[in-house]
């Protein structure tokens, strides 16, 4: 028997450029929570820019931008204390959101292993580099709940070009299947490094691949907190309500380069870039608290300071750090060191300066 | 105590362990209502129903990658891929997350899980179906890699498996799923993994081998038992592997012969070879010997034995060492 899957062909889009609503806020979102979300999109760009930054003076490693990504935050201001959220590289702001201490993430992208010890109240997995294979342990981890009969979900980032990759097909099919409460969200930023959104599949929207694998699929405005927390949070409440997964296309843009190792000059036109600009997620929200009188120019800049002292504040706490033992590596390979390990770390001792 | 074979043997284990953990569940291509290609989870779809012996669909990336979240998250997966040459879309989620989640994490997150993986040839399978990929798993620092040869050990190395904290790569020898039986206690039992056995004593040269090459190894050495006394040492785990123990017997009898059915180049025999190399070189009395598959594709069926070892390919090495 056949079974109706719907996916709306058109995006959703509740607050526009110019700040204007074309629709309801979400009812769980208050005055205050808008602001915090908007404040932690601020923090997010402040640690972008240093991070940027640092690393041009060589003091972090290859850093993976989010700017113009940073209404992802909205998304994880749906979930409850004790759903999961499971990255790819580029959900800073996700992990802020969900209380990440700032200068632990910043030791991961200094290249110390300590960066992706998660802190026990929080429940995700650590930062995942090859593109589309964490998909699966978002599904694992959510199917477990549901044999468990626990009742919380997992949201799973990815991007666009993670679409293209067998593992999205493999996870997404066996969510399907097995009705795992789980939220993708392909946080669709237009480009895989320099490979457009056009040139990574024929299908004419992300969100439609969902109907092949028997759910739902939303595309939605990426830049527009309003929409993205309302889609994102109705598809929370049925995957808790054991009816499912949902697909979510996060339609945004990457500002930035790719990473602090390409230049986007060499293969995109800068026109599109700055037509990009103006839907800014940030200045979007802020014309729109501005306008409803929930923020005034002068407590704007007091939240960038502030944003910015946080930042720099984990920075010194991030460097003042002592270093890792060198035999630290060989520690947590296994539950118990093995003794070909406990010979090499005699020998590494032995040899090493 | 009852008479099983291989497969017999390792559903008993799953059985037991099911039974006692209810966290533990079996999942792979046709292992509920079908009972498994080989029948080996005969019978647990029945006892257990759906919700712990799941059919899943026909993807190996994900039964592994999946399987990888459940562990993270309390389950004990214990995922079958349906044949060897299957296994290779596993590499991905093996090495890059599998392997690496507790250290990535510093002990944060672990990941135990178990992907039971039948392999050898000699089955007169068809393409893909009779490869020796162990050297793919053992390279992979982080996972543990158990190879059981008989019923008994296949039981309790299985169990030991599911119990054990990190990721299991269990192997089993197809080739002797049905072909060996043996006592295998009624109750379950542990039997440590990392550990090596003597299968049997001797002191004029060292067989060393594991997996699907025991029985032919038994047979090679049951040929010349008249004139040498041969020490069998029967690895069970690859990785971490158990050096004292081979080490010792080789210091012993000063002569060694390494069985594998994997291809030769770079193989778990090379790895063995050096150890003995590193650690009592002095003590031997000959070069150590290769008895493998060759560093070919593994061919079909009908030229399948003339690349598997066999007894007299091993009796050749042996008398090798023997009169150098």
């Amino acid at each position: 028997m056949s079974k109706k899957v719907s996916t709306s062909s058109k995006m959703i889009q509740i607050l526009d450029e110019n700040g204007e609503l074309h629709g309801e806020i979400p009812k769980e979102l208050n005055n205050e929570q808008i602001k915090k979300i908007y404040e932690t999109m601020i923090l997010t760009r402040a640690f972008d820019q240093t991070a940027l930054a640092l690393q041009r003076e060589g003091r972090m490693l290859t850093y993976a931008s989010t700017f113009g990504q940073e209404a992802q935050v909205a998304a994880a201001f749906a979930l409850e204390k004790d759903d999961w959220f499971v990255p790819s590289f580029r959900e800073h702001g996700v992990f802020f959101a969900r209380g990440y201490p700032i200068s632990q993430y910043m030791l991961y992208w200094v290249g110390d292993g300590r960066g992706m010890q998660i802190p026990k109240d929080i429940n995700c997995t650590p930062i995942s580099v090859p593109v589309s294979t964490q998909i699966l342990h978002g599904v694992g981890i959510a199917w477990a709940m549901k044999l468990q009969k626990k009742k919380n979900v997992v949201e799973i980032f990815f991007g666009d070009g993670a679409t293209s990759k067998g593992d999205f097909h493999e996870g997404l099919n066996w969510a399907g299947v097995f009705k795992v409460p789980c939220v993708f969200i392909c946080q669709n930023n237009q480009w895989a490094i320099s490979v457009p959104r056009s040139k990574q599949t024929a299908s004419e929207t992300i969100a439609q691949k969902a109907n092949a694998y028997g759910f739902e699929g939303v595309q939605v405005d990426g830049n527009d907190v309003f929409a993205l927390y309302k889609v994102v949070k109705d598809a929370i409440d049925k995957a808790r309500s054991d009816k499912g997964p949902t697909l979510i296309e996060m339609f945004t843009y990457r500002l930035s380069d790719h990473t602090t190792a390409d230049d986007a000059k060499k293969y995109r036109d800068e026109k599109e870039v700055e037509v990009w600009k103006k839907k800014d997620p940030i200045d979007r929200l802020k014309k729109f608290l501005l306008k409803k009188k929930l923020l005034t120019e002068d407590e704007n800049k007091k939240i960038w300071e502030q944003a910015q002292a946080t930042v720099d504040a984990a920075v010194k706490e991030e460097e003042s750090m002592s270093p890792m033992k060198s035999e630290d590596i060989f520690t947590n390979m296994y539950a118990e060191i093995p003794e070909n390990l406990k010979e090499q770390i005699e020998e590494a001792k032995r040899v090493s300066p | 105590m009852s008479v099983l074979n291989l497969a017999q043997a390792i559903n008993q284990a799953l059985m037991q362990e099911m039974e006692k953990d209810e966290s533990v569940i079996v999942l792979g291509e046709d292992v509920g209502t079908d009972g498994g290609v080989f029948r080996v989870t005969e019978g647990l779809w029945k006892k257990f129903g759906g919700e712990r012996v799941i059919d899943t669909p026909l993807a190996e990336s994900a039964i592994c990658g999946v399987s990888i979240g459940l562990a993270i998250n309390g389950m004990k997966p214990v995922g079958e891929i349906q044949f060897d040459g299957f296994s290779l879309p596993c590499i991905d989620q093996l090495y890059s997350h599998a392997a690496r989640m507790r250290n990535r994490t510093r002990g944060r997150l672990t990941v135990p899980m178990v992907l039971r993986i039948p392999y050898s040839g000699g089955t007169r399978a068809l393409e893909h179906h009779s490869e020796s990929p162990e050297t793919l798993f053992v390279h992979i620092p982080g996972l543990k890699v158990v190879v059981p040869s008989t019923p008994y050990n296949a039981k309790g190395l299985l169990i030991s498996s599911i119990r054990d904290p990190d990721p299991v790569i269990f192997m089993e020898p197809k080739r002797v799923y049905h072909a060996i039986k043996e006592e295998v206690p009624n109750e379950s039992y542990e039997l440590q993994i990392g550990k090596a056995r003597i299968i049997q004593e001797g002191t004029d040269v060292t067989v060393i081998t594991w997996g699907a090459m025991l029985k032919v190894v038994r047979e090679a050495v049951e040929q010349l038992s008249e004139k040498y006394s041969v020490e069998i040492v029967d690895m069970q785990t690859l990785s971490p592997m158990d050096e004292e123990t081979f080490i010792k017997s080789v210091q012993k009898t000063g002569r060694a012969v390494v069985v594998q059915e994997a291809p030769k180049t770079c193989g778990v025999a090379a790895e063995i070879v050096s150890r003995v190399n590193e650690k009592i070189l002095t003590s031997l009395e000959a070069p150590v010997q290769r008895v493998t598959g060759w560093d070919t594709t593994m061919p079909l069926p009908k030229l399948e034995e003339y690349y598997l070892p066999n007894p007299n390919r091993i009796g050749k090495a042996i008398e090798t060492v023997m009169n150098f």
